[in-house]
């Protein structure tokens, strides 16, 4: 049974090669594409990934977090998505967590990270 | 379980089922039998397994003998020339993508369990029905001096799950033909390995 799973993940899996690899701290620009009746228009979503989840699975998604206007948004990707057109890695940051929760209290300054040169 | 993307881009969970090859064992009809319908069986077993009467009943339908015979009654029309004593049927006989299936198992065993779990009780977060202190108790039995008894089919704690269950309404997603796999929205009853029937 557990073969037949990993034979189906295999098959829908898709192009993984095509994604980019980034990680928790990192900046990306998100590409995604928006369906609006029959048009189609690609929407960019451009923050710091604070988490990765669900790794060596199809099921594997990405936060993107960013302040707009004033207000925190996070949007969660999975990283299959035939939705996304493209993801662009603008900075690599220097974090020592997988998991970047402490982002959402902080504002401003304080919610910098340090870019890894 | 797994998930795949839907035509909008929308993962949607959803179970793999490996369904078939299976054989027609027996084809019963109204002259013989007094009804329509027709036998399948699933899954190689040893002979060593089987007693006579099996091996003697899959040898008329030219095959081995199998762990699982379901009968579907009163099967669809279009399938009447298709069922013949031995043939086989493989998942694109039955199903197309975009189907909906109705999956019928054996529910995982939960043990002996309370009535919250049990029945959906609300334990003490309910005001009434005899709730006080204690957080899972099933509450009042029942009514008092008339009666004195409590009636018969009052939902108390027992032994939940194993029981046969019908998911309705699954959503055939994908059906990989080669390896007789099909691909329901969802979940299905079930432990994994465990056999289901789907029905059409």
């Amino acid at each position: 049974m557990a073969d037949l799973v990993k034979l189906v993940e295999e098959k829908e899996g898709g192009d993984r090669s095509k994604t980019p690899s980034f990680k928790a701290g990192d900046t990306v620009n998100v590409h995604v594409k928006i369906r609006e009746g029959n048009k189609e228009r690609v929407q960019q979503f451009q923050g710091v990934v604070i988490q990765r989840r669900g790794k060596g699975t199809n099921g594997e998604t990405f936060t993107v977090r960013k302040i707009s206007n004033g207000v925190g948004v996070e949007r969660i990707f999975p990283i299959l998505s035939p939705s996304i057109s493209k993801i662009e890695v603008l900075k690599v940051g220097k974090v020592r967590r997988a998991k970047l929760y402490y982002m959402r209290g902080r504002q401003g300054k304080a919610a910098r990270i340090k870019e890894k040169l | 379980m797994t998930s795949v993307f839907g035509p909008e881009g929308e993962s949607i969970a959803c179970t793999v089922i490996q369904a078939g090859p299976c054989v027609v064992t027996q084809v019963k009809n109204p002259e013989t039998d007094g009804y329509r319908a027709v036998q399948l069986a699933y899954g190689d077993k040893k002979e060593k397994h089987s007693n006579k009467a099996e091996i003697g009943h899959f040898k008329k339908a030219g095959t081995g003998p199998k762990r699982e015979v379901v009968e579907f009654r009163d099967f669809r029309k279009e399938f009447e020339g298709k069922v013949e004593l031995g043939a086989q049927i493989t998942v694109q006989d039955v199903f197309t993508v975009g189907d909906y299936v109705d999956a019928v198992g054996i529910s995982k065993g939960k043990g002996f369990q309370g009535v919250v779990k049990r029945h959906g009780f609300g334990g003490v977060g309910e005001q009434t029905h005899g709730q006080h202190n204690r957080l899972r108790a099933p509450g009042s039995m029942g009514n008092a001096s008339f009666a004195s008894r409590v009636m018969k089919g009052k939902r108390l704690a027992g032994r939940m799950g194993g029981d046969r269950v019908k998911i309705t309404n699954l959503r055939v997603l994908r059906i990989l033909p080669e390896e007789n796999v099909i691909v329901v929205s969802g979940s299905v009853p079930g432990a994994k390995n465990s056999t289901v029937i789907l029905v059409k």
